[in-house]
Order: C-alpha cells, then structure tokens, then sequence
C-alpha cells in the first residue's frame, strides 16, 4: 500500500493543509499531524495524511540527475526537458 | 522482488520488464494489503455488517472475499458498508450516526498504520472501533529472501512504506540476509535506476542498504508516525493470506485501547481456519511471486477484471488486475 502522492502545501490551519497536487488537483483537509509541514513545503499524502515530507533539495538533485541521464538520449531530449519543466516550482 | 503493489503497478504500466535483459527478471513479492488480509478477517467484517454494525473501508477491501460473502455482497444481503477514502472519513461519519455501531476495518502496511494509530490515540467516538488486519513488511522481506524456490537476488524495497519505518527497520534483515537491498521511488526512471543500483551490487558481489528515493526516504523515517504506532500496537505473529504466518509482522492492539477494538467490543476469534480461496485458484503462489498470473488456471477465463475470483484479481494493488488491466496474457520469465 505505497499509493502517496507528493503535493505542495499552500494553506495550513493547525492540523490540517490544503494541499495542491498539480495539475489543477487541490485537496483540502490533509491531515498533517504527523510531520513538521510549513507553507511551501511538499508533503507525501497517503489516504488523506501526511506521511512525509519531500526534501526539496534532494528533489531538485534528482530531478538534475535524471535530466542527464535522459540528456544522454538524442532523440528523447526535447520532449524530456519539457516534461521535466513540468517538474517542482 | 519489489514488496509493493504501486511498484507492480509502476514496472507493469510503464513496461519496465520489456526493458530489462533476458537474464534480469523482477518478481512481484507480498505487496497487496488487501490480497494479504486473512479471509477470517472479512468474514468477520462481514458478519459484523449483516449485525447492524456499520463497516468502514477503503473501496478494494470491501470487493474482496472471504470465504464467503465480500462486505459489497453482503450489502444486497442487507449487511451495511460504506467506502471510505481515509479513516479521518470514518471517524467523522461515526460522529454524524452516533445511534449506530461502526467498525473501521483497518487494512494496510505500515504506510496506511500511523493516521489510525494517531487517530486512535486522539480519542475516537464511542460508537467507532476498529478491526485491525495491519501487516508488516520488513519481517516479509525476510521470510522471502530465506526461501531457496524464490532464490531472490536482490530486493526493490517499497519507498513510501520506508518513508514511515526509515531504512533502519530493514537493518536486521539486511544483517542477518546480506541480500542487497535498494529504497525505491516510483516513477519509472526511479526503479530502473533502482535496478541498476541492484545489479551493480550484485555484480560487484557488495550488497548494501542503497537509497534511490533520497528525496523521500531517510534513515530514520517519520519518528512521529513510529512513536504513534508503537504506543497503539504491538507486533505480534501475523497470517499473510495464502502465504504463512510471518513472526512480528501483524499488529495488534494494546490492552489500553481494548475500548477502541472491535475484536474485544464483538468477540471477533481469531479463526485462521477458514478457506482462503477457490479451488484451483493459485492466488497465494501469485502473492507470494512464486507465479506470474498466467500460471493460475483460472487467470482471465474464469477470473478477469469484471468478475474476479480472489483478492489478487480485486485489489488495484494485486499482481493479477494490474496484469489483466494492461492486458498481459503471458508469462514474464528470464531466458538464462
């Protein structure tokens, strides 16, 4: 049972976010008792609870990571960076 | 092997296996919750909705069998049951029918643990229990890669159950195994880079504990959700449908919260006797990754999608809904 999806929180009133999912998908009411989540913060929310939170440096050092690798790969290069751009922030 | 039902998900929809040489195969382990839960469990939910309790669950859960009757069967036999997303959802549908019992069948890995632990430590309406059926997935892991007829090389572990546990709770497996062992994401490009890192461990011949989901997965994991699940539960030995009993990898809970336990409030025995599924079905080899679907006889004749057979074809976690969703019609395994 891995099903976590990584969302932005936008709002916070004491235990509960609003968290947005990208893409228009805005959830209101995640719980997040049970991590440290400020504004801003990107949260891992599995059925309705914040179970993590996505360290964004790391994030963006993936995300880096990967655009190399992928970089790598002539053909797939553009339609990858725009996908990538569709990425953190 | 990989442990989780999203990271079948993952390799099957995006086609990871067609991408891998002849010689690397990636099996599915126990990574189903609802495939996982005994059936003495649903019967038990189900006897509680056809006595005018209110069942509670997440929506795979209420299709899937015992060994009889689902909670969805049961309900155009006049038990009840409701679908819900979150138990925070069942507390505040508790709240708004106090005149009703109601019974959140708590199904789930140690992800899905915590919100429960939490919620039952914030105190819960009196006319809510919870009837837990949560498993464990290092001492899974462990069992696994101790069985010679599944001679597993290497394990893709699930990363967002070890965003709660941490990597430190695989750490005994890891010393008593030595068996490599990478975290994984669960984009696409997570787990091949995953199963690179696995193969450069194996082929350099040094296993390690190798985090891949470095964005989400630390040492220690989530210490509030790990505090949350140790004041509620014990761990105590639990039965993996179709599979076996697994030391420490069930939690029950403790004496202090008998007021929140459905199993104390209505007597529910623990009677891991009941048949666990249909004849011919193989659905516990499919479980455990000793098969690949198409090896069951019933895989897409008798049980497909529409009209499943066992709780691997019901779950969107179990290997063979995921497999006859995408339409696979044929075993996956390596050409040595």
């Amino acid at each position: 049972m891995c099903l976590a999806y990584p969302g932005k929180v936008i709002e916070l009133e004491g235990d509960f976010a609003r968290v947005d999912f990208g893409e228009g998908t805005i959830r209101d009411g995640v719980n997040v008792s049970l991590v440290q989540a400020k504004i801003g913060n990107y949260v891992l929310v599995h059925a309705g609870y914040a179970i993590q939170i996505v360290d964004e440096a790391e994030a963006r050092e993936t995300l880096r990571y990967w655009s190399e690798i992928l970089a790598a790969i002539p053909e797939d290069r553009a339609a990858i960076e725009r996908q990538m751009k569709g990425g953190l922030g | 092997m990989h442990v989780c039902g999203s990271h079948e998900w993952a390799i099957t929809h995006f086609g990871i296996r067609t991408l891998l040489p002849e010689n690397v195969e990636v099996r599915a382990g126990p990574g189903c919750p609802v495939c996982v839960t005994p059936a003495a469990d649903i019967d038990a939910a189900v006897r509680l909705s056809m006595e005018g309790k209110t069942i509670l669950t997440y929506g795979d859960m209420s299709r899937a069998k015992g060994s009889g009757m689902s909670l969805f069967e049961a309900k155009a036999a006049g038990g009840d049951f409701r679908v819900v997303y979150s138990v925070h959802d069942a507390i505040k549908i508790a709240k708004e029918n106090l005149g009703r019992e109601h019974v959140f069948f708590a199904v789930g890995f140690e992800t899905t643990a915590p919100p429960t632990a939490y919620e039952i430590l914030e105190g819960p309406p009196r006319n809510l229990t919870f009837l837990t059926a949560y498993r464990y997935v290092p001492p899974a892991v462990e069992a696994v890669s101790q069985s010679p007829d599944l001679a597993v090389s290497g394990f893709l572990n699930a990363g967002h159950a070890a965003t709660v546990t941490g990597m430190k709770a695989y750490e005994p497996c890891f010393k008593k195994t030595r068996k490599p062992m990478v975290f994984s994401g669960f984009e696409p490009i997570d787990v091949l880079i995953s199963i690179a890192m696995l193969l450069r461990q194996i082929t350099s011949k040094e296993p390690k504990m190798d985090n891949e989901y470095t964005r989400a997965v630390t040492w220690e994991g989530n210490i509030r959700a790990q505090a949350a699940m140790d004041k509620v539960f014990d761990r105590v030995d639990g039965y993996w449908r179709g599979v076996a009993t697994i030391p420490s990898s069930g939690f029950k809970m403790r004496d202090e919260f008998l007021d929140c336990d459905a199993r104390a409030r209505f007597g529910v025995k623990e009677t891991p006797g009941s048949e666990q599924f249909i004849p011919q079905a193989r659905c516990g080899d499919v479980i455990l990754g000793k098969i690949d679907p198409p090896e069951c006889p019933l895989y897409m004749n008798v049980c497909t999608p529409s009209s499943p057979k066992g709780p691997t074809m019901v779950s969107a976690e179990g290997t063979c809904k995921i497999w006859a969703d995408h339409k696979i019609l044929a075993s996956m395994r390596c050409r040595i």
